[in-house]
């Protein structure tokens, strides 16, 4: 290494790093550092990773209910479905919708609107902000229902084991989650105005939207595939943790005269999350790391930026790929640490 | 007759019932059936919305009809008891059926109908379609990749060997049985490697062929002659002591010309590409990742401190970086603690790097496998004065590599899906290929047919990948 002439050393990271990043969460252009470059690939990381991580789960549980059920068409669709995107490499998924599908939406100025606000173009899908007043507010409303759930969910729990009465918590808690935004919305002065995209013309023939926010097809390409591709995993995991519930611990719960939505619901459900959750932590994880292929479709995310422009420019390899993985290792480690912690306190106790 | 109440169906009646929802289905499926394919609207005097839904009312209407009572018809009760047992599941199909039925005349007429394969331009695509033309032009180099159009014999007859190669095992007779875990899992890949050194490689590397053919001919003519008692070891040590004295001792340079395949142009790595180098780094990657694995998962049980933690970190680290890192890696950070007048080739580090990565996914499988085994199994071996080794080869790994063939089909599956990853490094197997012809300014505008076409490759070969390695389940499952 010396005699290639390499230093090495973290100091570079305080530099200016006089590139750009064409969308970021937070303020960035060169005059930051390459610090705050790092800062904004691994928030976009876990922007595409949150955002495919949500639609996975959804698509994933559903897909895995629908591959259980006893109606014929719909398993078989599951079933396709969950072969098809599972046996097509995920980097062919990414720029299939990257540079096939999303290619084919209209251009700005062509763009019919969907429910009237929503723009689909080939710049990118623009929707329409909300302008908060006292944004403040309203989340300490939501944080204030998301406190009282949880104690009502104790008290629940404490008196169904001293009295053995069931209280509804569920739709205690969604009231609870719509009624304590809006007195905050009625009382508190929280206002929202919806702010949509309006079309401008840049040049002759350049068109794009103005206000609203812009969602890059970089983003939805891949958040589309990430999500796509994981769900088909989850899917499984979902179906082989319903599965793994015996049929014995169903029939002892219908005969102790528990009706098919509690039997689902205090039986059912526990066991089964028993099995679900754990694979499907490790697929979350595997969905992070896969979000490290935006750098084939130029998603600024921590690999692109970091590993990519900013190794380019200061030559540092070493460092910047060792605090990549390191990155990227922290994040996994910590999760399977609390997984291990998880799967020790759910464990069944066995004498 | 009785009197007859639409809004309460009952079993009264149950025929004239059965009929009109029989007739009620079937109409809306011909509706939806003529507006799809032949963009007739039977029914476009109703108003739009009215229009849109029709069908699936007419068709809910029906379906809720038939299912009042077993009908005692074949076709009916099938129906009503897959598709049909409650208004949630008769709305879902009946959702199921319009959604291909729409969807179908669309696919069919780009994929087939209106889809160009003839001619050798961009010209002749002028419909709406596919244009498969675009692939039959690009075949040869999402194939091959760079190769030179003349020499792709050599990939063609590796290939074709080492599939031939490959099926020995289904014909070996019962005496060679015993063999066949030594053949796949030293003989064949050794073969494989020259196959791809000599022949897809070619050129006038210098490799001491021609020593180890004769080595090995002479020492099979007198291993006829060698009590059966010996002959492992025979085999073991011969061949190489031969090889050693031809090569050192006697050294004729008449063999060191037999040993080079001048004949052979030589094509560098980096023109390699396409699907056979997707097959290529699949095949050495499986090959490698699985022993790696293997021995990780081993040392991660190991009492031995060091072996153990070692493989703990190994494992731990693979897993927790993504591969694009990992190839990264390879590609910058690795030449840099290289010496100076040391270079190894591009492929041989993206081999090395995935294989890796991926023995640590076989390590953690595999471990599960071996916790999964009862203790009395450990003991038992013990019991007969097995050793180690003897205990595991003879008797843990077996059973334990049994119940982790999904497992293991899962991960090499997961490789061959990494594969296309290798562009990090600047090889093009076939989806670097695509993206490369989606740029030629002659071919603009097919990313679509190239990313089809690529799909439906992985697909098949995905797919049957999972369903061998199915079928392999069931063939080892053994009740316990």
């Amino acid at each position: 290494m010396e005699n290639r002439g390499i230093t090495f050393g973290y100091g570079f990271l305080s530099q200016e790093s006089s590139f750009d990043v064409q969308f970021s969460l937070i303020e960035f252009d060169g005059s930051h550092s390459y610090f705050r470059a790092y800062l904004v690939g691994l928030l976009n990381t876990i922007l595409v990773s949150v955002i495919g991580i949500i639609f996975a789960t959804i698509i994933g549980v559903v897909v895995g209910i629908a591959r259980l059920s006893n109606n014929y068409l719909i398993n078989r669709t599951a079933a396709v479905y969950v072969e098809f995107f599972r046996n097509i490499p995920l980097l062919l998924q990414i720029f299939f919708w990257y540079f096939a599908a999303l290619r084919a939406l209209p251009l700005p100025q062509d763009t019919e609107p969907m429910f009237g606000f929503f723009f689909l173009t080939i710049k990118g899908f623009f929707v329409p902000a909300f302008i908060w007043n006292n944004l403040d507010i309203f989340i300490y409303s939501i944080i204030a229902a998301i406190i009282s759930i949880i104690f009502i969910r104790i008290y629940a729990r404490k008196k169904q084991e001293n009295e053995g009465i069931q209280t509804p918590v569920l739709s205690i808690s969604i009231g609870l989650l719509i009624i304590l935004p809006l007195l905050s919305f009625l009382f508190g002065g929280v206002d929202a105005s919806v702010e949509v995209p309006v079309l401008k013309q840049l040049s002759q023939s350049g068109f794009t939207y103005e206000g609203g926010i812009k969602l890059p097809p970089e983003l939805i390409s891949l958040a589309l595939a990430l999500s796509l591709y994981t769900a088909t995993f989850i899917a499984e995991c979902v179906r082989a943790g319903v599965q793994g519930v015996s049929k014995g611990q169903k029939e002892a719960a219908a005969s102790i005269g528990l009706t098919p939505n509690q039997v689902l619901k205090l039986v059912v459900m526990p066991q089964a999350l028993r099995i679900i959750i754990p694979p499907t932590t490790n697929q979350y994880l595997n969905l992070t790391k896969n979000s490290s292929l935006a750098a084939a479709i130029a998603y600024p995310d921590l690999v692109l930026v970091f590993a990519g422009t900013a190794l380019m420019q200061t030559g540092r390899a070493i460092e910047i790929v060792s605090i990549t993985m390191l990155t990227y290792l922290s994040l996994s480690i910590s999760i399977s640490i609390f997984m291990n912690w998880y799967n020790k306190k759910i464990a069944i106790k066995e004498k | 007759m009785n009197k007859l109440n639409f809004l309460q169906p009952d079993k009264n009646n149950l025929n004239t019932y059965l009929y009109t929802g029989v007739i009620l289905v079937a109409l809306s499926i011909f509706i939806v059936f003529l507006n799809s394919f032949f963009k007739k609207d039977l029914i476009s005097f109703l108003p739009g919305t009215l229009s849109f839904f029709l069908p699936l009312i007419l068709g809910f209407i029906g379906l809720h009809l038939i299912r009042i009572e077993y009908s005692g018809l074949k076709f009916l009760d099938s129906i009503n008891k897959n598709i049909n047992t409650n208004n949630f599941n008769a709305f879902l199909s009946l959702l199921i059926v319009f959604v291909v039925i729409k969807s179908l005349p669309p696919l069919l007429s780009w994929f087939i109908l209106d889809a160009n394969i003839a001619g050798d331009s961009k010209d002749v695509c002028t419909g709406t379609g596919a244009c498969w033309t675009y692939i039959k032009i690009w075949f040869n180099r999402f194939m091959y990749g760079m190769y030179p159009n003349a020499e792709q014999w050599r990939i063609n007859l590796s290939f074709i060997a080492l599939a031939f190669l490959g099926t020995i095992g289904f014909f070996a007779t019962e005496k060679f049985k015993k063999y066949l875990t030594l053949y796949y899992v030293v003989i064949y890949p050794v073969i494989a490697f020259f196959f791809i050194f000599f022949f897809i490689s070619g050129g006038p590397i210098f490799f001491d062929f021609s020593y180890g053919i004769i080595a090995a001919v002479i020492s099979v003519i007198i291993g006829f002659f060698i009590p059966s008692k010996f002959k492992m070891y025979y085999f073991i040590i011969v061949p190489i002591t031969l090889y050693i004295l031809l090569k050192y001792v006697f050294f004729y340079e008449e063999l060191i010309e037999l040993g080079k395949l001048e004949a052979l142009e030589w094509v560098e790595t980096g023109a390699w590409g396409g699907l056979s180098l997707t097959f290529i780094v699949s095949f050495f990657c499986l090959i490698f990742c699985f022993p790696i694995g293997l021995f990780l998962s081993l040392g991660r049980r190991s009492d031995f401190p060091i072996i153990k933690y070692f493989s703990i970190g190994m494992i731990e680290f693979w897993r927790g970086v993504p591969l694009i890192t990992v190839l990264f890696m390879s590609s910058v950070m690795f030449p840099m603690f290289l010496p100076e007048d040391m270079f190894i080739d591009k492929l041989v580090r993206v081999i090395i790097a995935i294989s890796l990565f991926e023995a640590a996914y076989v390590a953690e499988v595999i471990r599960g496998g071996l916790q999964a085994l009862p203790r009395g199994q450990y003991d038992a071996a013990k019991s007969l004065g097995m050793g180690y080794w003897k205990m595991h080869i003879l008797v843990i790994l077996p059973q334990a590599l049994k119940l982790v063939i999904p497992g293991i089909a899962n991960t090499f599956l997961a490789l061959v899906k990494d594969t296309p990853l290798i562009f990090v490094v600047g090889l093009l197997e076939i989806v670097g290929m695509l993206n490369l012809a989606k740029t030629n300014p002659e071919w603009l505008g097919f990313a679509m047919e190239g990313y089809v076409f690529a799909s439906v490759l992985f697909f098949i070969i995905c797919y049957a990948m999972s369903k061998y390695s199915y079928n392999l389940e069931q063939k080892y499952k053994t009740e316990r």
